[in-house]
């Protein structure tokens, strides 16, 4: 399993070369600069900034200049927040979206996983079509939806909890709760659709009728042999939405105003604040092949056909 | 790995844990200590810098004038009164201002002094990356020169100390506005001894050392902007707030929320689609005023068609000024049919305009039916042009409408149009790249030279257009060097004359500024320049209590 390990993460490092080789060039292809603003530069002041940035350079230069970066972990300063650098933005944004997506996709697992074990459970009754209904909505209704509902229910109307943003930069259980159960409602969908499917196909498979067959109480039959096979699905999917989630959600912190890095993405990437957005996007293409590692060398532990060699 | 009922007992043990310990973590602390004297401000957007030599929007002026403050400030109507300086005077040809400081402190105790601004000015001229916003100052003398590198030696730039508390400034030109341009942040004086010792670490909250009412306790990244009360500010005594947030409010519904539960007191934007339930929801909150900004529609006049004035000319009288800003904008937006907006000091606005303002619709159109067919077009020879258009705010919903309103000319008008993020749509001006194109102005001081040079030839990059008038040019020269106020506004007058006759531009509509502000806030007032400083403002619970200073 270690050699497997040792493997995937070596073939990782020309995949995230690609990745940012085409995230840096794609980002420069694309027409507006970082000082196109209402307020027009004269010639000299524009090539002054540009020789400033490096822009002056020859484009592949510029690659290999921050590829340099990248390895010494200097991510360089923001073009457009002038007293932050790449760093200081990534380091204070990073926890605030890593705690939501993180909870968020916990309570999804939590909420979503026994929903659709249920549904399986009671196939083509009536509790099945209620969930797979409800499901089918959350999958439907966006958060740009859901958000501002939720917060005009529970902030305005109740005043139960904020409308929006931290208390006084604190995340605090009232502050997250709206936003984290906002990104979670997509996820609960699809996580109880994903395991109502595999496990009716599970429960109908014949390790499950031998386990029936020796006379073992419906309760084990389920948590020792059926549970386990329906997840498999599961875990593939929750790598890649694990770094969907914890990189941040453009609309919760936008709808709920938190200081996360999913706006940034978004925001720097309108206003060609390059070394932002390749920031993000490395931050991203990292954390997504490392997932999905995890989610393979998990799937070992759940199935005992898979095999590392 | 077994999952049993116990296993997910505990991991749900765990997600309620998680999100209950989170709750334990972060700073902050004593800001709710003294809510009465607190303002929590909804600022639009997140500000790109805090150093004034960097910063560039409206909301980074904000909080920059309650930290710093230049030889002249604004009183609750935006009206340059002294600030640092106490009186000035001008020499004979108005080229020499020679002002005087008062006695007031940096928030560490130290004096300011001429040099403070000497430095600052020599700064903004001369940092990297270039200070973006430096041409405001170019009047001064070889400011210009300085900025884009023909003149390397710095202390030629217009502006000396003369004694600790004396300040000489020399002008490229006569300027009457200079004391409202000297209220605009890039004017402000920097801590010449912490700047020295920390470079461009000195915005840093840890290091901040400021003139202003306020001082910076915290800049939280995308989520607030702290600051607390200098008491070593000239006037502490009569400024009533202790503490001020700063929040970025880029999502205005979700600002608007906030604003109806008390968590902010103030924002600074509301969408005028809004209008009607706000004011049904939070009575008294809405607060319209003009604002010295335009919007305007661009000609290229590089090439055809806008080459042709004629075509210009039907084109721009068929726009539906009336229809747009009462049924599509419907926040108090003015139809432009000038370009110098209204509130614009020391100008009578509009009595400069287009031809065709107060005539019909019909008239309208027969006209510029007229017009194009002088000019050559006709079902044969069909009008055909792309209006680009930047793709934020209200504009998308106002495109499809001129659209309408030019196909209304003839069928064989036929317009494309064309929605763009708005940095590229600047970039397709600056380059020349478009045919018709939409672009929004907002004064950057109280003064018509503003508006009316953006169609200077001179102007060059801001003039998008390349509208180019040599009797424009030799007017707005003539106005350069006036000294009387009122000889120089009525040559202004002359050259924006000229450009709305030869209709080398579109005048839309004139912006208005639009808060909400909880009635809990007192001493604010509408201004056209919409700049209402902290340190005019108190609240109704303070001024209960009894020891707030009259405002």
């Amino acid at each position: 399993m270690l050699a497997y390990t040792m493997r995937r993460l070596m073939v990782a490092i020309p995949t995230m070369l690609v990745i940012i080789a085409v995230a840096f060039f794609m980002m420069r292809l694309a027409p507006g600069s970082p000082f196109d603003t209402e307020r027009a530069l004269s010639p000299e002041i524009r090539a002054q900034l540009m020789s400033f940035y490096g822009f002056d350079k020859p484009l592949y230069i510029q690659f290999f200049d921050y590829l340099k970066g990248l390895a010494t972990f200097d991510l360089g300063p923001s073009l457009i927040y002038k007293d932050q650098t790449v760093s200081e933005i990534i380091g204070s944004g990073f926890p605030v979206s890593m705690t939501i997506g993180l909870a968020a996709l916990l309570l999804a697992t939590f909420v979503g996983v026994p929903m659709g074990l249920f549904a399986a459970l009671k196939q083509n009754s009536l509790p099945d079509y209620s969930i797979m209904a409800i499901a089918m909505a959350g999958i439907c209704i966006p958060s740009l939806v859901t958000g501002p509902i939720l917060s005009l229910v529970f902030g305005v109307y109740l005043g139960w909890l904020p409308t929006a943003g931290l208390d006084l930069g604190k995340m605090t259980f009232e502050t997250l709760l709206l936003p984290v159960v906002t990104l979670s409602l997509a996820q609960i969908a699809i996580i109880s659709r994903l395991v109502r499917s595999s496990a009716v196909e599970v429960l109908r498979s014949n390790f499950v009728r031998t386990a029936r067959a020796k006379g073992l109480p419906e309760s084990q039959v389920l948590a020792k042999h059926a549970l386990r096979a329906a997840l498999l699905p599961l875990v593939s999917y929750l790598g890649p939405a694990c770094a969907g989630l914890i990189t941040g959600s453009v609309v919760v912190e936008t709808v709920f105003q938190l200081p996360g890095i999913g706006k940034n993405f978004v925001t720097s990437a309108l206003q060609r604040d390059y070394p932002v957005v390749m920031a993000v996007v490395v931050l991203y293409a990292g954390l997504i092949i490392l997932l999905n590692l995890l989610a393979d060398l998990a799937y070992g532990l759940l199935d005992p056909k898979v095999k590392y060699e | 790995m077994k999952i049993t009922r116990r296993s997910l007992a505990a991991a749900t043990t765990a997600l309620v844990l998680s999100l209950g310990l989170v709750s334990c973590g972060g700073g902050g602390g004593d800001a709710a200590a003294d809510k009465a004297r607190t303002l929590h401000i909804g600022n639009g957007a997140e500000p790109l810098s805090l150093d004034p030599h960097q910063a560039s929007g409206t909301w980074e002026n904000r909080i920059i004038g309650d930290m710093l403050q230049g030889l002249t400030t604004e009183d609750p109507q935006g009206r340059p009164i002294p600030g640092m300086a106490t009186e000035w005077s001008t020499s004979p040809d108005g080229l020499v201002w020679t002002f005087k400081l008062r006695d007031a402190k940096w928030s560490d105790g130290q004096p300011v002094t001429a040099d403070d601004f000497v430095f600052a000015w020599q700064r903004i001229m001369t940092t990297t990356p270039p200070a973006k916003y430096a041409s405001i100052l170019y009047v001064i003398k070889n400011a210009e020169k300085i900025y884009d590198g023909r003149i390397k030696d710095v202390t030629q730039l217009g502006v000396r100390a003369i004694d600790a508390k004396t300040l000489e400034v020399t002008l490229e030109h006569p300027a009457p506005y200079l004391p409202g341009l000297l209220t605009h942040y890039t004017s402000f004086p920097i801590p010449k001894h912490v700047v020295e010792k920390v470079g461009k670490d000195w915005i840093k909250a840890e290091n901040f050392v400021g003139n202003g009412p306020y001082k910076l306790q915290q800049w939280k990244p995308n989520d607030f902007v702290h600051l607390v009360r200098n008491t070593n500010y000239y006037d502490n005594a009569n400024v009533c707030l202790d503490q001020l947030f700063f929040y970025p409010t880029p999502d205005d519904n979700a600002a608007e929320r906030k604003v109806r539960t008390g968590d902010l007191d103030i924002n600074t934007n509301f969408s005028g689609s809004r209008l009607e339930e706000i004011n049904k929801n939070l009575p008294g909150y809405a607060r319209i005023h003009g604002y010295t900004g335009l919007t305007y529609y661009i000609f290229n006049m590089r090439k055809a068609p806008f080459n042709d004035a004629r075509v210009r000319a039907a084109i721009s009288m068929t726009a539906d000024r009336e229809f747009i800003t009462k049924e599509i904008l419907k926040a108090g937006q003015q139809p432009a049919y000038s370009l110098v907006p209204p509130g614009i000091a020391d100008y009578q606005t509009g009595a400069m305009t287009t031809d065709f303002k107060g005539q019909s619709m019909e008239t309208r159109l027969a006209r510029a039916k007229k017009l194009l067919e002088e000019a050559g077009y006709g079902p044969n020879k069909p009008l055909k042009f792309t209006f680009s258009f930047r793709n934020s705010g209200d504009n998308p919903r106002v495109a499809p409408v001129v659209q309408q309103n030019w196909a209304k000319i003839a069928p064989w008008v036929q317009v494309e149009i064309l929605g763009a993020e708005t940095q590229i749509n600047y970039e397709k001006l600056r380059t020349g790249d478009f045919e018709l194109g939409d672009a929004g102005w907002i004064s950057d001081f109280n003064d018509a030279k503003n508006f009316v040079y953006l169609f200077q030839t001179s102007t060059d990059q801001l003039n998008y257009g390349k509208y180019s008038n040599p009797e424009f040019d030799r007017l707005m020269d003539a106005a350069d060097v006036e000294k009387d106020t009122q000889k120089r506004a009525a040559l202004m007058k002359q050259a924006e004359a000229i450009v709305l006759k030869e209709n080398g531009f579109m005048p839309m509509w004139f912006l208005t500024n639009r808060n909400l502000v909880s009635p809990r806030v007192t001493g604010w007032v509408d201004n056209a320049v919409d700049i209402h400083r902290a340190r005019y403002l108190c609240t109704t619970d303070a001024q209960k209590s009894g020891t707030a200073p009259k405002s």
